[in-house]
């Protein structure tokens, strides 16, 4: 996604894409944290056909509602997509044998055939971790596989 | 007896302001001419002559140059300024040639000298920021392609405004050439003295107006700027130069507070200054000249759209965009009576101020309205009538 971004002397910035369906949509940030959210003509791309304008608080709102929601969104995508494919978010307890010790060591890919795909650390959303990712105790790990494969995860992490 | 008329005359100008904002809200149309003809009104020959507060009118005047000025010095970072001199200086003098022209060839044409055709040259040039600001946000026109042009255009405007007023001010002294290249010289120091200010040490400026109250903050930039632009002044730089520039220095947070601050104080003075213009010109000398103002506003519709055609080309708009960037620039207001009133006062020429009343009454509600009329025009144009294009499908996006 190209984000093309254009100063506005004396009102602020602007932010303008194009989306997958070939339709352009702009921001219009202003300095005083007001938001124009514009939705150009379908048959003129120079045209603003809609602007809404925004106050700050309802462009937060709108931004929580696009952000936030999206990574729940994502998670339960995933069991959607493919038949017999399964999803497991597996807490990592204070007892954990890999509590301080890398993805790597788990070696979950070879022992199980499922992938941890995501840690959630405070509830921020780490995708794709690399082998020598270190979990500690809280972190919830999101493993994908098989009913067999993501359930041999669980126990593979929680008793070794 | 006599403060008591002050009062009475001080309240119900305000009052007849507020009303006629009222009507200006009511059909979305600059306040501006309105305020104009309520000075025409109650002026010199007019239907009802004010007498006892025309001292207060006109200090208050003076002030609301220097606030007009501030305030739009506000809305611009000096980063900005910089920025846009080097991406715009090609359409921003493509838009001071084409649009001064008409006036400085109107003035030797009828004879009024050289300091004249330079202050008229001016008064068709500038483009009211605070109108045009309005109707882009009006019309939703904010997000178009076009706008960066027509901002980056104002921002111009407003910078030659900074050379060219410390220029008239000078000329309009009687100064010589030798005098006049001095008082140059001053002003483009100062000039480049407060940018440098504002660039590098601009946090030190914010350091000595902050305050957590809204009232110290209030007082220090109001004193801050109303001392400058007298310096300023004393210095024939203009004081509404040196007010511009302070309001440059100030940016970020300050900038804003400092605008919330200051914006209603704007209002009013700004607005008393209009009807000072107003006051100070007499209804029947409109007449004469108005058949020259309707002839200047056509040449100066022309220009603009000529302008804004080819600055809105350079961003790669259609012709539509293009249009539009010409009809946003078409209002003139507040800086074109700002030049005319110090020509008025100078006592250049007796038909310069009448004339510039009429041109910016003619422009400032023309000027909204013909941008109304630009997207339609633009259609027509895009489809000839000949050929109606087929309503497009509806499909999903």
């Amino acid at each position: 996604m190209d984000v093309e971004r254009t100063p506005l002397p004396g009102i602020g910035l602007r932010h303008v894409f194009v989306t997958h369906r070939g339709r352009r949509l702009g921001v219009v940030s202003h300095r005083d944290g007001r938001r124009d959210l514009v939705v150009y003509r379908r048959d003129d791309p120079d045209s603003a056909a809609e602007t809404l304008v925004l106050t700050p608080e309802e462009a937060n709102g709108l931004a929580e509602l696009l952000g936030a929601a999206r990574i729940v969104e994502r998670l339960a995508e995933l069991h959607r997509q493919v038949e017999g494919l399964v999803s497991e978010q597996i807490p990592i307890t204070a007892g954990s044998p890999y509590d301080g010790r890398s993805l790597g060591d788990t070696r979950t890919r070879a022992r199980t055939g499922a992938s941890v795909v995501a840690v959630v650390r405070d509830r921020e959303v780490i995708a794709s971790p690399r082998p020598d990712f270190v979990f500690h105790a809280g972190d919830v790990v999101v493993a994908v596989g098989t009913a067999e494969g993501t359930a041999a995860v669980a126990t593979i992490l929680t008793d070794g | 007896m006599h403060g008591s008329l002050l009062l009475v005359e001080l309240g119900a100008v305000l009052l007849g302001l507020g009303l006629l904002g009222a009507v200006s809200v009511r059909f979305s149309i600059s306040p501006i001419p309105l305020y104009l003809l309520a000075g025409l009104a109650f002026g010199q020959g007019g239907i009802l002559p004010l007498g006892a507060s025309d001292e207060f009118i006109s200090a208050g005047a003076e002030i609301g140059v220097i606030l007009l000025l501030f305030t739009l010095g506000l809305e611009y970072t000096a980063g900005e300024l910089v920025g846009t001199l080097r991406t715009s200086a090609v359409p921003g003098l493509v838009d001071l040639v084409l649009n001064a022209a008409p006036g400085v060839a109107v003035a030797l044409l009828l004879g009024w000298g050289p300091i004249a055709a330079v202050a008229l040259g001016g008064i068709t040039y500038v483009t009211s920021s605070g109108i045009t600001a309005k109707v882009l946000g009006d019309l939703g026109w904010l997000g178009n392609r076009e706008t960066p042009a027509v901002l980056s255009l104002l921002v111009f405007e407003d910078l030659t405004m900074a050379m060219y007023l410390p220029i008239l001010t000078a000329l309009l002294a009687g100064a010589g050439l030798l005098a006049g290249s001095v008082t140059l010289a001053i002003s483009a120091a100062t000039i480049g003295v407060i940018l440098l200010v504002a660039l590098r040490f601009g946090w030190a400026v914010e350091r000595f107006v902050a305050s957590p109250s809204d009232e110290v903050v209030l007082l220090k930039v109001l004193g801050l700027t109303v001392l400058v632009a007298g310096v300023a002044q004393h210095l024939q730089v203009s004081a509404a130069v040196g007010a511009f520039l302070v309001g440059i220095a100030l940016s970020g947070p300050l900038a804003h507070t400092a605008r919330e601050l200051l914006s209603p104080l704007r209002d009013l003075f700004a607005a008393v200054f209009f009807v000072f213009f107003g006051l100070h010109t007499n209804p029947a000398d409109l007449p004469p000249v108005f058949g020259i103002a309707a002839l200047l506003a056509v040449a100066g519709i022309a220009t603009k759209l000529a302008t804004g055609w080819v600055a809105a080309a350079r961003l790669g708009s259609a012709v539509t965009g293009r249009l539009r960037a010409g009809a946003a620039l078409l209002p003139r207001g507040e800086f074109n009576i700002v030049i005319a009133g110090l020509a008025v006062t100078a006592g250049i020429n007796p038909r310069l101020g009448p004339l510039a009343a009429a041109y910016v009454l003619i422009l400032a509600v023309a000027g909204p309205l013909l941008a109304r009329a630009a997207e339609p025009l633009a259609r027509r144009l895009r489809r000839p009538p000949r050929s109606p294009a087929p309503a497009g499908p509806a499909a999903p996006s």
